[in-house]
C-alpha cells in the first residue's frame, strides 16, 4: 500500500467516521470490500457521492418530490367536505376556533364550501376533485395522506419544516440528507437535482440547501432551456476539441502538482474536472427528448401548452431516475390562492394534473415505479374559511393558510397504492385519525429507503443532528 | 414544535426515570393515564413510559399548573395537590438535562493562565515563542518540523493571507532577490499596512456577522444600505482597531458616551439578523426570532458557545441553563433597530429646499390631510380586526412590511420624528387603502404625488445611510419563554450571563453596554481564546480548537492548550492588537513551514494537528475571483462602498419569490470590484459564490467548509466571467511577457516560474493550435491558483 492509498482509506474513514451508528458499520464494510479492488480508482475513492448501502433492504433507490409550492387547497382537491354546504357563509363554532391564530384571516371568517364536485375512483374508489381527472384515475397506485398536520403557518417556515426537519435555518434538506445516505449512481449527473416550472418559492434554495452537510450533498438547480446546469456549455467561441485538449493540460499540470506536493485534494480536484466535463455531454442528452416516442410526449403534454414546462420537467425527472439521479425535486409555484381560488386553482391543476399522472403512468409501465417513490404536496393546506380581499368581487374569495390538516399524496417505491391515510373532522378542520406530522412523513419517507430516520444523523456543533429532529414515526399504514 | 427537549443524554433520562416511576408514574396513572394511557392517547400525548412522557414534560407542567379553562389538566375532578405538582416540577427540571453548576472543571471556563514558555532542543529552528510551543509538542512526539518554504511561496502565502490579493511580479522579484535578514519581515509589514489588509479579514468577520444584502425570508427586499457596516469594518480592521473597542463599539456603540456616528455604525453587527416582511407574520413572533439569532451570533462570535438549545430547555451538555439564556437574551430584548444618517466624507445632507419642496407637494396633493382619514381606519383595523376584511388585510400588509409599524400604529402621531412621518407618508402615497382607491381621481392625485415625490428624492445627491441599534428603555422586562415559544412567557428575567463566567459588576442593572463590556474584561476566560484561535485558523486552515465555533463541551480540545492560551495572554498584553498577534503568527517557523505532504506523518497525523508542516488550502470564493482579476489585470481595486452586481446567467435571480429581485448588472470598472463586494441576496446568492462555499449567511459563520465539487469545475471553466479574464490575461502574457511569455504568465497567476516539464506540456500544447487564451484558462483553472499553499 503506497502513501496514496493510504491518505484514500484515511479521507474516507473520516468520511464516514463523521456518521452515525448503522452508516458507518456498513460504509466500512463496503470500504474494506471495495479497498481489495484494484480497480477501485483515486477518484472513486474521494468521491463522497460514491453509492452506499442504507440501514436495511431499501424498497425504494430514488425520489422524485413534487413540491406544490404555497399550500394547495386539499379541500378542493383531495378531501372532500359535503358539510361546507352547510355552514356555507356562517363562521364555525367557537368551540374550534377558540385560541386559533390564522396568518391573515380572523377566526370568526365565514365557511366556504368547495364548489368542485368528488367522485370515486378505480378499485380502491378514493375521492378526488374534478380538478384532477389524471391524478384521480391513478388513485390505485396512490396513497392519499388526509391526515397531514404541520406546526407552520407561513410559507418560509413552512417550507423549512418540510424540508429540514426545522424551522431553524441552516439544517440539511430532505434530498441532501438523502444524497448523503445513498450517495449517487449517476457517473456523470449530479446526484441531487431541482427542476423548477419558473417561478420561485418562498423558500428558495433553503429547501434544497445541504445546510451544514458537505456541500457536494446539496442540489444542483437545473435550469430552462439548452444549458440545464450552470455554466455547462464552453464559452462563446471554444470548442469540444479545445476543451478537451485544455483540459488534458490542465489535468497533466495538476498531476504534476500532485506528485510535488502529495496533497490528494488535487486528486479530487482533476475528479471534479472531469466529471464537469462529463456533465457537459451527459446533460444535453439528458434533456433530448428527440428518442422519445409522440405518445409519451403527448402523455406527459410535453408539445403543448399550459403543460410544457411542468410536462418538460416530469418527463426530465423519469429520465433522471433512469440514469440514476437520486432525488429529483420539481417545484412548482405557487398555490398559495388567498384570492380568485377556484380560477388559480383550475389554471395550477391545468399546468400539473396531466404530467403528474403521466409521470406515475410512464414509471409504472417502465418497472420503475417500485423503485421510485414519488411524493406530492406542498408546505401546509388552506383553510375551510373564505378570505376575502375584496369584498364587492365574490370571485376574489380565497382561502388562508391552514396547518391542522391538509393532504399530500404519494405513489410506488415501497408506498401502499389505494389507500387513504387519515381523517379530518367535517369540516376539514382538524385531523380526527390517522395524524401525520411533517416529521412523520420524512420518517417513512427515509424508512423506503433502507433508513432507520433515528440514525441517518450527522455530528455538528457537538450534536447528532438528523431531519426529523427529535420526532417522527414511521406510518404503518402508508407502507406496502 | 414546542416539544424541543433532546434525547441524547441516556444518562439524563435514566436518572429522570427513576424519579419518574416512583414519584411521577402514579400520579398520571391516577389522574391522566384514562386520555394518555396505555390504551388511549388523546392529542398523540402518552404518559405511561419515562422516555416518552419526558419529552412532553414541559408541556404537562404548563397544563396542570394553569388556572386557564380549557387549558388545564386534568379536565375533570379536582385540580393537582400542590405536592403532586411538586413531584411533577422535579421531574421536569431532573428530565431537562443537567442543573447548571456554577463550577464547571471543562477547560474552556478556567482562567486563562499564561504558561512559560516551553524548552525545546532545537532552539537553531525556533523564530518566536510560538515555534517553543510547536516544537516541544513535536519533539515530544519525536517529528522534525517541515523545512522552510521557498520565497516563491513564502510571499505567495503571505500576500493571499494578509491582503487576500496575490503578490504582483515585481514584488516577486524584489523579495527572491532580497538578501538583507529582515526581507520576509518587510513584506511581512507592507503588507499589513496595505489597505487591502481590512478587505480581507473583513470576510472571516462578516461570516460571523452574517451579512447580507438583503433581508430573507421570502420577500428578501434589498437592505441598501447594509454596505456602511462593511465599510466600517474593513477601517477599523485596516486602523488595527483594538479587539476590546472592536467588540464594544460594535454591540454597544449607541450607548458610548455622546457616541460618534462611526461608533454607532458599528453597532450594524446587530442588524445582520433576517427580517421577515412575509405578510401573514406577527411582528411579535418576528422581532423575538430576530433577538434569538443576535443572543447566538454573539454567543457564537465571542464565547465560541452554541447557546441556541437554551433556547427550549436547558442545555444538555454545556452549563447553560434556560434562564441564563434569556438573562443573556434581555441584554437585546431592550434595543430597536434604528436607521441613521450615516454620511461619507464630503456628502451633504439634503438642503432646506428639499424639504420645502417636499412640503410643497404634500401640501399640493392633500396628502396630510387625506393620510388622516386613512391612518384612523388603519389603526381601527389594526385595534378592533374582524370589523372590515379589506382594511384587516391593508393592516396585515402594514404591519409586516413598514419598519417600527407597531410604534407606528400605537404611538401618539404628535410625537413622530421626521424620520417617521417620512416612513408614514412613503407608505400612504403607495397604499392608500380601499376607501380611495374607488375614487379615480384621488387615485390619480396620490400617484402624481408619489411620481413627484420619488423625483425629488432620486435628483438629490447620496446622502449615506446606516442600520444601526439604539437602547429602548420603555420595553418590558424580559421572560423567559417556555419550551422557546415566544407565546408562552414564563417567569422574568434580570439581564445577566452564565454562572460558570466572571459574574457582571453591574448585576441586575447591567445594559448592554456593560455586557460588551464584560466580554472583553481581563478575566474573561472564553473572549481572547475564541479571538485568537480563528486567527490562528486564518493561517492554518484549522483552530488550536478545531471547532472553533464551539468551546463548549461537544466542542474539540485544543491541539496544543498551552500555546492557545499564551497566545490569548499575550493577545490581551498587547492591547488586544490584531495585527500584532498576526504579525508574531507569520513571523514563526511554524508557519514558514513548507505545506507539502509528509509521508512520515500521514499515518500518524493525517490533518496535521501537530503542525509539522504548513496546509495547502482552497481560497474562498471571494478570493478565486480575486486571483482571476488581478492576473487578468482587470481588477479594480477601489475599496469599500456599495455593492456590486457581476453578470451572472439569466435565471439565477429569477429563483427568488415571485420574481422580486433585480440584477441590474453593473457596469464599467464596478463588473471587476473584488468578491467581497458582490452584491449578497440571501434567496439568491450569486453562483460563483455558493459554488465555492460561501455561508448561507442567515446564522454566523466560525468556520467555512472547503468542497471540491464539479460545479466549480465548470464555473471556472465556462462561466463568462473567468472567460473573460482568462482573454485579458492571454492579451497581457503577449503585451508584456516580452521575450519569455510563459515565465510572465506563470508569475501573473501562480507566482512562480514553470518547471522544465510544465514548460514542455504548454509548449506541446501551443505546437498544436493551442492558443494563449487557452493557456490563459489552463492557467486560471489550476488547483494551485485557487489554493493558498
Amino acid at each position: 500500500m503506497n502513501i496514496h492509498d493510504y491518505l484514500r482509506i484515511q479521507s474516507r474513514r473520516n468520511f464516514f467516521r463523521t456518521c452515525a451508528g448503522g452508516i458507518e458499520t456498513i460504509a466500512l464494510a463496503n470500504l474494506l470490500a471495495g479497498d481489495g479492488r484494484a480497480a477501485d480508482s483515486t477518484a472513486s475513492a474521494t468521491n463522497p457521492l460514491a453509492p452506499k448501502a442504507p440501514h436495511f433492504a431499501p424498497k425504494a433507490k430514488n425520489v422524485i418530490f413534487l413540491f406544490m409550492e404555497g399550500a394547495p387547497s386539499q379541500m378542493d382537491l383531495f378531501d372532500p367536505k359535503p358539510a361546507l354546504q352547510k355552514y356555507h357563509g356562517q363562521s364555525l363554532p367557537p368551540s374550534m376556533t377558540k385560541d386559533l391564530r390564522l396568518a391573515f384571516i380572523k377566526p370568526s371568517a365565514a365557511v366556504l364550501a368547495s364548489p368542485r364536485i368528488f367522485k370515486p375512483h378505480g378499485q380502491s374508489g378514493i375521492e378526488f376533485s374534478d380538478f384532477i381527472p389524471n391524478i384521480a384515475s391513478c388513485a390505485d397506485d396512490i396513497c392519499l395522506v388526509r391526515g397531514m398536520v404541520t406546526d407552520a403557518f407561513n410559507h418560509h417556515p413552512g417550507q423549512l419544516l418540510l424540508f429540514t426537519g426545522s424551522q431553524q435555518f441552516g439544517r440539511p434538506t430532505l434530498g441532501a440528507w438523502v444524497l448523503y445516505g445513498l450517495g449517487s449512481e449517476s457517473q456523470n449527473l449530479p446526484g441531487f437535482v431541482v427542476l423548477s416550472s419558473g417561478v420561485g418559492t418562498s423558500g428558495g434554495a433553503s429547501n434544497f440547501a445541504p445546510g451544514f452537510l458537505p456541500s457536494a450533498y446539496g442540489g444542483v438547480m437545473f435550469r430552462g432551456g439548452p444549458e440545464p446546469i450552470l455554466y455547462l456549455s464552453n464559452p462563446e467561441g471554444v470548442t469540444a476539441q479545445q476543451q478537451r485538449a485544455e483540459l488534458d493540460v490542465l489535468r497533466d499540470l495538476n498531476q504534476e502538482r500532485l506528485k510535488k506536493t502529495g496533497d490528494v485534494e488535487i486528486a479530487s480536484r482533476i475528479a471534479s474536472y472531469e466529471l464537469g466535463f462529463r456533465m457537459q455531454s451527459a446533460a444535453p442528452d439528458l434533456i433530448d427528448f428527440s428518442k422519445e416516442s409522440a405518445a409519451t410526449l403527448d402523455m406527459y403534454g410535453v408539445n403543448q401548452e399550459p403543460t410544457r414546462p411542468f410536462a418538460t420537467n416530469c418527463l426530465l425527472a423519469r429520465r433522471m431516475v433512469e440514469r440514476g439521479v437520486r432525488f429529483v425535486m420539481l417545484m412548482h409555484a405557487s398555490w398559495d390562492q388567498h384570492t380568485y381560488l377556484n380560477r388559480e386553482l383550475k389554471k395550477n391543476c391545468a399546468i400539473t394534473d396531466q404530467p403528474t399522472a403521466a409521470l406515475i403512468r410512464d414509471l409504472k409501465q417502465r418497472g420503475l415505479l417500485d423503485s421510485t417513490l414519488v411524493v406530492w404536496g406542498g408546505e401546509f393546506g388552506r383553510t375551510p374559511m373564505v378570505e376575502n380581499r375584496v369584498t364587492s368581487d365574490p370571485e376574489n374569495a380565497g382561502r388562508d393558510h391552514h396547518p391542522f390538516g391538509y393532504s399530500i399524496f404519494m405513489a410506488g417505491g415501497g408506498i401502499k397504492g389505494g389507500t387513504v391515510v387519515g381523517k379530518t373532522d367535517d369540516l376539514g378542520f382538524n385531523v380526527v385519525e390517522d395524524k401525520v406530522h411533517v416529521h412523520d412523513l420524512q420518517a417513512t419517507i427515509l424508512n423506503r429507503l433502507g433508513f432507520d430516520h433515528t440514525k441517518l444523523s450527522y455530528r455538528y456543533m457537538g450534536r447528532d443532528f438528523r431531519l426529523t429532529d427529535v420526532e417522527g414515526n414511521v406510518v404503518q399504514k402508508m407502507l406496502a | 414544535m414546542l416539544l424541543r427537549v433532546a434525547i441524547f443524554s441516556a444518562w439524563c433520562i435514566a436518572c429522570a426515570a427513576q424519579d419518574f416511576t416512583k414519584d411521577v408514574k402514579p400520579i398520571f396513572e391516577k389522574r391522566c393515564f384514562g386520555c394518555h394511557g396505555p390504551t388511549q392517547q388523546m392529542s398523540g400525548l402518552r404518559l405511561d413510559s419515562a422516555d416518552v412522557a419526558q419529552r412532553a414534560a414541559s408541556k404537562v407542567l404548563d397544563r396542570v399548573t394553569s388556572t386557564q379553562k380549557g387549558f388545564f389538566m386534568p379536565p375533570m375532578g379536582p385540580r393537582l395537590s400542590d405536592s403532586e405538582i411538586a413531584k411533577i416540577q422535579q421531574w421536569v427540571t431532573a428530565s431537562a438535562g443537567p442543573v447548571t453548576a456554577a463550577r464547571s472543571t471543562h477547560w474552556a471556563f478556567q482562567p486563562v493562565v499564561k504558561p512559560p514558555r516551553p524548552l525545546v532542543s532545537q532552539r537553531e529552528w525556533v523564530r518566536t515563542p510560538i515555534d517553543r510551543f510547536v516544537l516541544a509538542r513535536l519533539e515530544k512526539e519525536k517529528i522534525a518540523p517541515s523545512p522552510e518554504a521557498d520565497r516563491y511561496t513564502l510571499i505567495r502565502r503571505l500576500s493571499l493571507d494578509l491582503t487576500g490579493l496575490p503578490p504582483t511580479p515585481k514584488e516577486i522579484a524584489e523579495f527572491v532577490a532580497d538578501k538583507r535578514p529582515d526581507a520576509y519581515e518587510r513584506v511581512v509589514d507592507r503588507l499589513l499596512i496595505s489597505p487591502h489588509y481590512g478587505e480581507k479579514w473583513a470576510r472571516a468577520w462578516l461570516d460571523l456577522a452574517h451579512y447580507a444584502d438583503s433581508d430573507g425570508y421570502e420577500k428578501d427586499n434589498s437592505r441598501p444600505w447594509a454596505w456602511r457596516y462593511r465599510n466600517w469594518v474593513i477601517e477599523a480592521l485596516n486602523r488595527d482597531e483594538p479587539f476590546d473597542q472592536f467588540t464594544i463599539e460594535q454591540l454597544a456603540g449607541d450607548l458610548l458616551e455622546k457616541p460618534s456616528v462611526e461608533q454607532r455604525v458599528a453597532t450594524g453587527f446587530l442588524r445582520n439578523t433576517l427580517t421577515n416582511r412575509e405578510a401573514g407574520v406577527d411582528r411579535i413572533e418576528a422581532r423575538f426570532e430576530q433577538i434569538v439569532n443576535r443572543t447566538n451570533t454573539v454567543a457564537t462570535t465571542w464565547l465560541g458557545l452554541t447557546v441556541g438549545c437554551a433556547q427550549c430547555h436547558n442545555h444538555k451538555f454545556d452549563p447553560i441553563s434556560q434562564q441564563e439564556y434569556y438573562k443573556m437574551f434581555a441584554f437585546f430584548d431592550h434595543a430597536e433597530e434604528e436607521d441613521i444618517d450615516a454620511p461619507l466624507p464630503g456628502e451633504q445632507a439634503p438642503p432646506p429646499e428639499y424639504q420645502a419642496k417636499r412640503d410643497q407637494i404634500l401640501e399640493q396633493y392633500w396628502v396630510r390631510e387625506l393620510m388622516g382619514p386613512w391612518e384612523r381606519r388603519l389603526r381601527e383595523a389594526h385595534n378592533n380586526p374582524g370589523l372590515n376584511l379589506e382594511w384587516d388585510f391593508q393592516a396585515t400588509e402594514f404591519r409586516a412590511a413598514v419598519d417600527h409599524a407597531l410604534h407606528l400604529l400605537s404611538d401618539d402621531p404628535a410625537k413622530r420624528s421626521r424620520r417617521e412621518w417620512d416612513r408614514m407618508i412613503g407608505w400612504f402615497v403607495g397604499h392608500i387603502g380601499p376607501d380611495y382607491a374607488k375614487d379615480k381621481r384621488t387615485a390619480g392625485q396620490m400617484r402624481e404625488a408619489r411620481e413627484k415625490l420619488d423625483a425629488l428624492f432620486a435628483a438629490l445627491p447620496p446622502y449615506t445611510q446606516a442600520p444601526a441599534m439604539r437602547d429602548d428603555p420603555t420595553i418590558p422586562p424580559t421572560n423567559l419563554r417556555l419550551g422557546g415559544d415566544y407565546k408562552t412567557l414564563g417567569e422574568a428575567v434580570s439581564p445577566g450571563t452564565l454562572a460558570v463566567l466572571p459574574p457582571l459588576e453591574a448585576g441586575a442593572n447591567a445594559s448592554r453596554l456593560d455586557f460588551a463590556r464584560w466580554l472583553v474584561s481581563r478575566d474573561h476566560p472564553l473572549t481572547a481564546r475564541v479571538a485568537v484561535n480563528r486567527i490562528w485558523q486564518e493561517f492554518f486552515g484549522r483552530g488550536l480548537v478545531r471547532t472553533s465555533e464551539d468551546f463548549g463541551t461537544q466542542g474539540e480540545k485544543p491541539t496544543h492548550p498551552e500555546l492557545l492560551d499564551w497566545l490569548a495572554s499575550e493577545f490581551v498584553e498587547n492591547g488586544w492588537s490584531m495585527k500584532k498577534i498576526e504579525k508574531m503568527i507569520v513571523m514563526s517557523a511554524a508557519y514558514r513551514q513548507s505545506s507539502n505532504s509528509r509521508p512520515d506523518l500521514e499515518a500518524s497525523d493525517p490533518e496535521n494537528a501537530l503542525i509539522a508542516r504548513q496546509a495547502r488550502l482552497r481560497l474562498p470564493a471571494e478570493l478565486i475571483r480575486d486571483q482571476a482579476l488581478v492576473a487578468s489585470g482587470l481588477l479594480n481595486s477601489v475599496i469599500g462602498g456599495r455593492g456590486i452586481r457581476p453578470p451572472q446567467p439569466k435565471g439565477v435571480a429569477e429563483l427568488s419569490y415571485a420574481n422580486s429581485v433585480k440584477w441590474r448588472e453593473s457596469t464599467g470598472a464596478d463588473r471587476y470590484r473584488r468578491g467581497l463586494y458582490i452584491h449578497y441576496q440571501r434567496t439568491a446568492p450569486y453562483p460563483q459564490l455558493a459554488n465555492f462555499d460561501e455561508p448561507d449567511s442567515n446564522v454566523a459563520c466560525a468556520r467555512r467548509r472547503r468542497s471540491n465539487t464539479p460545479l466549480q469545475a465548470l464555473n471556472l471553466l465556462n462561466d463568462p466571467v473567468f472567460y473573460e479574464t482568462a482573454q485579458a490575461l492571454a492579451k497581457r502574457i503577449e503585451a508584456e511577457g516580452g521575450d519569455n511569455p510563459l515565465a510572465y504568465a506563470y508569475r501573473l497567476t501562480v507566482g512562480r516560474d514553470p518547471s522544465p516539464s510544465e514548460r514542455a506540456r504548454i509548449e506541446q500544447f501551443r505546437s498544436k493550435g493551442g492558443t494563449w487564451v487557452g493557456v490563459a484558462r489552463v492557467l486560471l483553472n489550476l488547483d494551485e491558483l485557487i489554493t493558498r499553499e
